[in-house]
């Protein structure tokens, strides 16, 4: 009976959502989903947490004291990679790499200055975050580039890493097709970003 | 791999910078020569400014990171993710068929997911590997990955992520006029990203050059190796 419920609630979100996007258009979804996302997780998490008995103030203050703690821990990381960014815009040998890559890269859309980042994602994460705030501080976090910057970022992931640490855990030495699959998601992630920042604010 | 491309980078950028300071100009009347050493200082100046800025940032993430990681802790802390893994559970079945649905690997398989899809990032690392750990017990060569686990790492690399906290943070340290607008495009890329994966692993886990026995022979060789 529980299970019925959870399967009636499930699908009339996802009801909803398809029937939203027959009523408005793919831009105002969007626009409406990010406006709502962040109001809609403080109340709802919160409330869960009060009536499972969890003492929310205090937890909540205990789980931000590591906020901190990330913020710090990233300080190295992008001291590293900004410096290796820095080195590589200024002598503007950015400009060349950018205008070798133009060829490709124009055909489907996507701005040079990004390139590094896409290239730096599945590597490092901290590397990457790094070239996307370089991005965002040198085009602005509004800009073309800083958008999209900023959707790449969230919509790919550190790959290798991934893939090295949790095969290594249990000592498999054989991926077979887990790179080849992963990276070919990452791709799509990175085509997907382009397409629906230019579909959104291009 | 990473160490290569960060020295190269730093090599690539102070040779073009050196190379930019002879000033050669090509015309069809001669090459001219005008040295200077302004790119060179221009470079010198670009990487203290960016050293300076990385810290700046990362102060600036502080506030917005305590909110998300405090949030976070209370839907830890409430098992939220539990109620989660309950509604996934019907597709997860049908994503792994090699796992049984009652098998503790199910359990672990779908909590981690959970987790990774809210972002619970700390979190979610020692759930993923736990659920490795299951499946590898379901394993039968200890050495090569199973079809199960290939999946499970295409969908947590290509996780649909609900909010990505660190980067709406690092977007309002840096004066954005709207750092929210990018939850609902990176929801819907990730959507595409965890589609291609999975298509991609019952694809490419058909192929006979991603059959197990291929790699049979090649670790029966290395085992020998080690023995000798």
């Amino acid at each position: 009976m529980k299970n019925l419920k959870g399967k009636i609630i499930l699908f009339s979100v996802l009801g909803l959502l398809v029937a939203s996007f027959f009523i408005f258009s793919f831009v105002e979804v969007m626009q409406v989903i990010s406006v709502l996302a962040i109001p809609v997780i403080i109340v709802i998490i919160p409330v869960y947490g009060h009536a499972k008995g969890v003492k929310v103030y205090e937890v909540f203050t205990e789980g931000a004291k590591e906020g901190f703690q990330v913020a710090l821990r990233i300080i190295p990381f992008l001291v590293a990679i900004f410096l290796a960014i820095g080195a590589f815009r200024a002598s503007g040998a950015m400009d060349i790499l950018t205008w070798i890559l133009s060829p490709i890269t124009d055909r489907i859309g996507m701005p040079g200055e990004v390139v590094p980042m896409a290239l730096m994602r599945p590597l490092s994460g901290s590397g990457a975050l790094g070239i996307m705030s370089e991005l965002i501080k040198t085009h602005g976090a509004d800009s073309f580039i800083g958008r999209l910057a900023s959707i790449m970022m969230g919509s790919t992931e550190t790959t290798f890493y991934i893939i090295a640490v949790y095969f290594g855990s249990i000592n498999v030495k054989q991926t077979r097709h887990a790179l080849p699959s992963a990276l070919a998601a990452d791709l799509a992630g990175i085509v997907a970003s382009v397409i629906i920042c230019h579909a959104l604010f291009g | 791999m990473i160490n290569i491309i960060w020295l190269s980078m730093i090599i690539i950028g102070v040779l073009v910078a050196a190379i930019r300071c002879l000033g050669v100009t090509v015309t069809p009347l001669g090459i001219y020569l005008a040295p200077s050493f302004e790119p060179l200082s221009q470079l010198t100046h670009s990487v203290f400014d960016y050293s300076e800025f990385a810290v700046t940032l990362a102060l600036g993430l502080v506030g917005i990171m305590a909110l998300w990681l405090g949030i976070m802790k209370i839907a830890e802390k409430s098992g939220l993710i539990t109620v989660i893994a309950r509604a996934m559970k019907p597709l997860m079945v049908k994503l792994f068929p090699e796992i049984p649905p009652e098998d503790p690997a199910m359990g672990s398989i779908i909590m981690a997911l959970s987790a990774t899809m809210l972002g619970l990032g700390n979190a979610s690392t020692p759930l993923g590997l736990k659920a490795f750990a299951d499946m590898q017990v379901l394993n039968k060569y200890k050495t090569i990955a199973t079809n199960a686990q290939c999946t499970f790492m295409a969908i947590s690399t290509s996780s649909i992520t609900i909010i990505p906290a660190t980067i709406i943070a690092i977007r309002t340290a840096a004066g954005s006029a709207n750092p929210a607008e990018i939850i609902a495009p990176v929801i819907a890329a990730t959507a595409v990203s965890t589609t291609v994966a999975l298509v991609m692993t019952k694809i490419l886990q058909r192929l006979p050059r991603y059959q197990v026995e291929n790699y049979l022979e090649a670790e029966a060789e290395e085992a020998k190796h080690e023995e000798s």
